[in-house]
């Protein structure tokens, strides 16, 4: 199997599938001339032309609404946001017009649309340029949200994005841009709704999505010598729908849990799994399920800070000992 | 600064005190050492002292109010004190703060309401930068060693109660190694696996009335609780029993000669029947150290005392004060003491010392014209006397010939974990030869 960076993946799915279905095209800020902010988008312009590959002025609001009125009129757009932070400013189009045009027609309008971007934190962006937005949007029924966390699930999910018959969100990891990993070529589909153990354990289930769960899936082994826990990486992938099962399975299993996810601690999307789980898993939990989240500040810009803000080493292993009661 | 008075635990097993009556009203100056009231226990009646100087602002426990450890039942302070701030932190703080799961959704709403202060300034949510898992660790091993029980709730993770369900163990009888004691699954099934004793025979409901039958419900005294619960418990450990008569002519006679000597001689003491029971049954506990002992789930306690509990009846019940160090005690001292034990039980003045610890027990209802009875184990200690009332019987001689005889009949009980039949006839032995020969008592 090839080796791809993270962006090469998304790369393939995107050309993959504009080569398969030629009502999707890619919008965006640079998208087009400049290969994409992060490169994402490389030589997609002089593959499949300016039509179909278009640049738009720094004005989400604007562009988001443009994607969602050619989804509504046929087509199958791919809207990049530079960063999900900046994609606040296109929330009302997300939320009150993609999430609900189905509901409020009636079923006559739809949107199969991806908005996809950069989120999370990525090295000294500071304060407005750092933050994990998810929740935002697993907040509204309407929305599907994706965040792959392996250049594999990166192009199985993206496609699937893309064949939807509704809105996607679909949250990349700015620091996963840069990083390798086997990828399947051609048809590969990972099912929207659909997660996976990712390193099978028996003592604790982690749950993780995005660029915590690729941290993880590179110091597990240490954390497990490190603590004496046989830990289980389970990855939802999709937020939204989620894939209840496979996490209640693997909690039936082991009987405790940590979450370790980026952004604020209240509301954070390991606050609704940690709900369903206490919901549904009550007589197998051995301890509180435990979550590690950002520290409750605005991201600093010292990079030593930011270490400390996010989900760290030392807090997951703290988490770990705290749930299997090792003192 | 006022000072918060606190429900103290003036017993071992006491989990709340009645407040009988308070010797100090509000605007009454009190001095560290003065009663402040008097509070009923589990056990006993106590005086509660005061610790602090001052003026008794406020009371807040009322006299006939049960107030849990801990609770705050008065406030000593300064004359003319304002305490109104104190009053509302009491007010606000006074839920229960059992467990570690109260203490977390504390800590969040306090997380929320600082997130809401940032709200309307500027970045106050910075106020509070550290939430993450280590917060809430430290927070638990705080917890720890707390009494984790002040409420009756047992803590325990929802895994644990399901196993304990599933091999029908109590939780009652696990000890929690969790945060604040919690029991967590590696402790059942530690338990499991020592195979403690299933709630299906355990578990001893109390019996319900029937409605229909008429009656008056009278509530439950403190005694009356901890006898109902320490019985209960007792009820369950596989006890068996062991009779013998005991030839009580030679102990009679001399009581009355020790009698006789003390009155001629004005020494001011009388020896009972019973003292001459307490004394050669802590002999017989020094000649058969193995029936001086107690069951621990996974040790024997062999004590080196025989320290000796007597049943006395009293108006709310039953309390068993201690005759300690009896084997060493001269026969006008063991009188002595039982009869100012005997005393204090019957006034309800009874300390803790005075009825803790007791490491075998005797319950003698001769006085009652009882020929013979079994009585129930006094945990800990693995054995208690049931005494009957010494009676003239005929008897056979060994010529043949009957003749009238004192005959008292006595029952060991014998908590059969930490002692076998054997031990408990060879008690019994010893115990009958010090009473057929009593002057073994002085030696």
């Amino acid at each position: 199997m090839p080796e791809l960076l993270f962006r090469e993946a998304l790369n393939q799915a995107m050309t993959e599938e504009m080569e398969r279905d030629e009502k999707v095209f890619l919008i965006g800020e640079e998208v087009a001339e400049y290969d994409g902010a992060y490169k994402v988008s490389e030589g997609m312009l002089a593959r499949f032309g300016e039509k179909r590959v278009i640049d738009t002025p720094i004005a989400e609001l604007g562009f988001v609404n443009i994607g969602i009125g050619a989804a509504m009129g046929g087509l199958r757009p791919i809207v990049e946001v530079m960063t999900f932070n900046f994609a606040i400013l296109a929330l009302d189009a997300m939320v009150n017009t993609a999430a609900k045009a189905r509901y409020m027609s009636g079923g006559q309008l739809t949107v199969p649309m991806v908005l996809r971007g950069a989120g999370g934190a990525g090295g000294a962006l500071a304060a407005q340029h750092s933050q994990a937005l998810e929740s935002q949007y697993t907040h509204f029924p309407g929305l599907k949200v994706m965040m792959p966390a392996t250049p594999a699930d990166a192009k199985g999910m993206l496609k699937t994005a893309i064949r939807d018959p509704d809105p996607v969100v679909f949250i990349e990891s700015e620091v996963l841009y840069r990083m390798k990993g086997e990828v399947p070529e051609g048809e590969h589909l990972i099912p929207m709704g659909k997660g996976e153990i990712k390193r099978s354990g028996k003592d604790v289930t982690v749950i993780a999505w995005s660029r915590q769960m690729w941290n993880l899936l590179h110091m597990v082994d240490d954390l497990c010598e490190e603590t004496g826990l046989d830990i289980e990486l389970v990855d939802p992938r999709t937020l939204r729908p989620l894939d209840e099962e496979l996490l209640f399975d693997s909690v039936r299993r082991t009987h405790r849990v940590v979450i370790v996810e980026e952004g604020h601690r209240m509301n954070g999307f390991g606050a609704e799994i940690s709900d369903r789980i206490q919901q549904h898993c009550f007589d197998q939990l051995d301890a509180p399920v435990t979550r590690v989240t950002n520290l409750d500040v605005p991201m600093p810009y010292s990079p030593p800070l930011e270490e400390k803000v996010l989900p760290n080493r030392q807090r997951i292993v703290e988490a770990l000992r705290a749930v299997a009661y090792l003192d | 600064m006022a000072d918060v008075v606190e429900m103290i635990q003036l017993s071992p097993t006491m989990e709340e005190g009645i407040i009988v009556e308070w010797l100090k009203k509000e605007g009454d100056a009190v001095e560290t050492g003065e009663i402040l009231a008097e509070v009923e226990t589990d056990k006993a009646t106590m005086e509660m002292e005061s610790f602090f100087d001052g003026t008794v602002l406020k009371i807040l426990a009322t006299a006939g109010e049960a107030a849990p450890i801990g609770s705050a039942i008065a406030i000593i302070g300064e004359e003319g004190e304002d305490i109104t701030d104190l009053l509302a932190e009491l007010e606000g703080g006074q839920g229960t703060s059992a467990g570690t799961g109260d203490d977390s959704t504390a800590d969040e709403d306090d997380a929320g309401a600082k997130a809401a202060d940032a709200d309307s300034g500027d970045q106050g949510a910075a106020d509070r930068p550290d939430e993450g898992p280590g917060d809430a660790e430290s927070k638990a091993s705080e917890a720890k060693g707390r009494s984790t029980r002040d409420d009756g709730r047992i803590l325990s993770s929802p895994l644990a109660r399901k196993i304990a369900e599933e091999h029908g163990l109590r939780l009652e009888d696990i000890e929690g190694s969790g945060p604040g004691g919690r029991i967590i699954q590696r402790d059942v099934e530690a338990a499991a696996r020592e195979g403690r004793r299933p709630a299906a025979t355990v578990a001893a409901p109390a019996a319900v009335v029937d409605a229909v039958a008429p009656g008056e419900d009278v509530p439950l005294s403190n005694m009356r609780k901890t006898i109902a619960r320490r019985l209960g418990e007792a009820w369950q450990a596989p006890a068996f029993m062991l009779t013998r008569e005991i030839d009580m002519g030679a102990a009679v006679a001399f009581r009355r000669q020790l009698n006789d000597a003390a009155a001629a001689t004005e020494r001011g003491v009388r020896i009972s029947v019973n003292d001459l029971i307490v004394k050669a049954a802590a002999l017989a506990l020094l000649d058969v150290p193995e029936m001086n002992a107690a069951y621990q789930g996974d040790s024997l306690r062999m004590f080196s005392s025989a320290d000796i509990g007597m049943a006395v009846s009293v108006d709310a019940g039953l309390v068993t004060p201690v005759v300690r160090g009896a084997h060493g005690k001269s026969l006008g001292t063991i009188a002595r003491e039982s009869r100012a034990l005997i005393g204090k039980a019957k006034d309800r003045k009874l300390r803790p010392d005075d009825i803790e610890g007791a490491t075998f027990s005797i319950s003698n209802l001769g006085m009652f014209g009882i020929d013979h009875f079994t009585a129930v184990l006094n945990p800990p200690a693995a054995g208690i006397l049931a005494v009957g009332q010494t009676r003239r019987v005929p008897v056979v001689a060994e010529d043949g010939t009957i003749g009238a005889g004192d005959r008292m009949a006595v029952t060991l009980t014998c908590d059969h974990r930490a002692v076998d039949g054997v031990v408990g006839a060879r008690w019994l032995q010893a115990f009958a030869a010090y009473l057929e020969h009593p002057t073994l008592l002085v030696l």
